[in-house]
């Protein structure tokens, strides 16, 4: 077995190969198999170059870019309202989610505060978008380790979710519908009802994942012990959200950190798991899911009235500064560092996007698998290819 | 630091530049503090040690990203002036006059910035270094934080900036044979040259519209 001891070497050697995009070497030992770029267990378009030794994982090597948009490039030629166009096109399960830390950052700069409404629906409709993109994970894990009904169950519930996203912002993918100040509109008459129903429903959908993959022998056999993160080395790469948590840190933003947005007025827990291997992560995104589901009904029981939009000039200039504004987000800690100059649009606006971080730690974690169980890790991770490319 | 946890957040950033500054001496150049967020610019050959003081001495043991930022001011965009035509902070200038750098401030075109965070908790520090316009190098922080790889990767091909030690710096978004640094001012974007600017009114005429009240005839008769 040739399994290399030294990571950066092995990263280096790897990468050797990755960077030539088309010619890799074959040698007469072992064999060099491409995952992707076209492969389902990628979401998208990430291609992984693996090394193998018989069946095992000597190194892996991600290549990523294939979908790389410049954004940040983009964002230093558009004004702030445009920007949320653009942003919302990052990790495009969640979209809702991905406006909320722009805003917020740009309205810290401005020293604007939008009124208490806005920030309970702008928080409602965060635990939506977070919502709507777990319980694609949570049947998509399925269907990586071979069972396919839990994805049909998936598609079927996250419809009702992206429905009420619908109905309230006008757009079920990409709502645009935040804005520096307050949000675009209120939300239309019996939505609330409505989505207490659909959050009953969702709770209905975690039980039922539950039962019929966690709880199941051959899923928790092909995912308990498979593709342990030890915590340590897990913030060395900078992994957040419920990868990290699945790895024993008890670290929230929407806990640990003062925001506008209204998290610290209900009752809610953050969970974790001790194990760090690809189960734990799917356990945590389970009962995150159902935390979700109560955040949002204890939020629309308690819906303050009165204006969603506080008072903004009509152009929006933004006054010099800089501001890093961060929020948990379903794939972990997305975040936002702005920096004006005093124009209409930033300066330069660097954004951390989770997935990026998350998958850096593929190399170390894929070393010494099995391949069926690169999909496992793969899956698990989670990750949205627009949040990885930017 | 434990002593300090009690105390309000603007004493948590205020000990954390103490601490730095007694481990840095005169390497420490500038630093802001606001709130539970912390800014400090030190000396690019202090940069490593820096980042390997946060992290042992200061417990931020969570790597949140490292970038650049390119202080030039942006005036070759073009598109930039149709609906901004004098940004402050903007114009012809000296160089080295005026760019205005931010928070900790900055005294060269090029700085590298990288955000550590303690884990679990709230407080996290943004740190700076001045990279020399003509050969953007600093040393790498691979070693200290593993996420630092990929980052630096995507800032070498954004920037330009060498990072001194790290194990293979190639490209990761870009193709291999991309030549220029997109995210440096002085990177046009393409796009913007090729249509100054599709965002204030959308002037392109539907197919067989008259435009500008000229009619498709009129444009026929001015090929043939």
């Amino acid at each position: 077995m040739t399994v290399a001891t030294d990571w950066q070497k092995s990263a280096y050697i790897g990468g050797q190969a990755a960077d030539a995009r088309v010619h890799v070497e074959i040698e007469a030992e072992g064999m060099t198999l491409n995952i992707g770029p076209q492969h389902p267990a990628t979401h998208g378009t990430l291609r992984i170059v693996v090394r193998l030794d018989g069946e095992q994982v000597v190194w892996a090597e991600p290549v990523c870019g294939y979908m790389h948009r410049g954004y940040e490039k983009l964002t230093e030629v558009r004004t702030y309202p445009q920007i949320t166009t653009l942003v919302n096109r990052i990790d495009w399960l969640s979209s809702f989610a991905n406006e909320v830390p722009f805003i917020l950052a740009a309205e810290k700069l401005m020293d604007v505060e939008a009124p208490p409404r806005a920030q309970w629906i702008r928080t409602v409709l965060f635990e939506m978008a977070r919502i709507a993109n777990i319980t694609l994970f949570l049947g998509d894990m399925g269907v990586q380790l071979g069972a396919l009904t839990p994805v049909f169950y998936a598609f079927r519930d996250r419809e009702l979710v992206l429905n009420l996203i619908e109905s309230a912002t006008g757009g079920r993918f990409h709502p645009n519908y935040d804005r520096i100040g307050g949000l675009k509109e209120d939300l239309p008459k019996g939505w609330i009802a409505e989505t207490k129903a659909v959050m009953g429903k969702m709770r209905g959908y975690c039980d039922e994942m539950e039962e019929l993959l966690m709880g199941n022998e051959i899923f928790q056999t092909r995912t308990r012990g498979v593709g342990v993160i030890p915590s340590a080395i897990g913030l060395s790469h900078g992994l957040s959200g419920a990868n990290i948590r699945a790895s024993g840190i008890d670290w929230d933003i929407r806990r640990d950190e003062e925001s506008p947005l209204a998290w610290k007025a209900c009752d809610w827990r953050v969970w974790t798991h001790p194990d760090g291997d690809s189960f734990a992560r799917y356990w945590v995104r389970l009962q995150e899911t159902r935390e979700a589901t109560r955040i949002v009904d204890q939020l629309l029981d308690g819906l303050p009235s009165g204006s969603i939009m506080a008072k903004v000039p009509r152009i929006i200039k933004v006054p010099a500064g800089e501001a890093w504004v961060h929020t948990e987000n379903p794939l972990g800690e997305m975040g936002y560092y702005i920096v004006s100059k005093g124009g209409l649009g930033p300066f330069r606006c660097k954004i951390r996007s989770a997935s990026f971080s998350n998958v850096s730690v593929l190399p170390w974690v894929l070393r010494g698998t099995y391949v069926p169980d690169v999909i496992t890790i793969l899956a698990s991770l989670y990750f949205i290819l627009g949040d990885i490319d930017r | 630091m434990s002593s300090a946890a009690d105390a309000s957040t603007d004493q948590i950033g205020v000990g954390i530049v103490e601490a730095l500054e007694k481990e840095l001496a005169g390497a420490l150049l500038g630093s802001e503090v606001s709130g539970s967020d912390v800014w400090v610019r030190v000396d690019r050959a202090a940069w490593r040690r820096a980042v390997a003081c946060c992290r042992d001495g200061l417990g931020f043991n969570y790597f949140t990203f490292l970038s650049g930022i390119d202080w030039k001011a942006d005036t070759d965009l073009a598109g930039e002036k149709l609906w901004d035509p004098n940004p402050p902070g903007r114009g012809d200038q000296a160089p080295g006059e005026g760019w205005g750098t931010g928070l900790a401030g900055g005294d060269s075109r090029f700085q590298v910035m990288a955000r550590l965070q303690r884990v679990p908790g709230s407080v996290g520090v943004t740190l700076k270094a001045d990279l020399d316009e003509g050969e953007p190098r600093v040393d790498s922080i691979v070693e200290l934080f593993r996420g630092a790889d990929w980052h630096e990767r995507e800032t070498w091909e954004m920037y330009g900036f060498v990072f001194d030690g790290h194990p293979g710096l190639r490209h990761i978004y870009l193709p291999t044979e991309f030549e220029g640094f997109p995210l440096r001012k002085d990177f046009p974007l393409l796009a913007r040259e090729v249509k100054p600017w599709p965002g204030l009114v959308d002037v392109e005429p539907m197919p067989g519209e008259p435009e500008g009240g000229e009619g498709p005839d009129a444009e026929a008769g001015a090929e043939s």
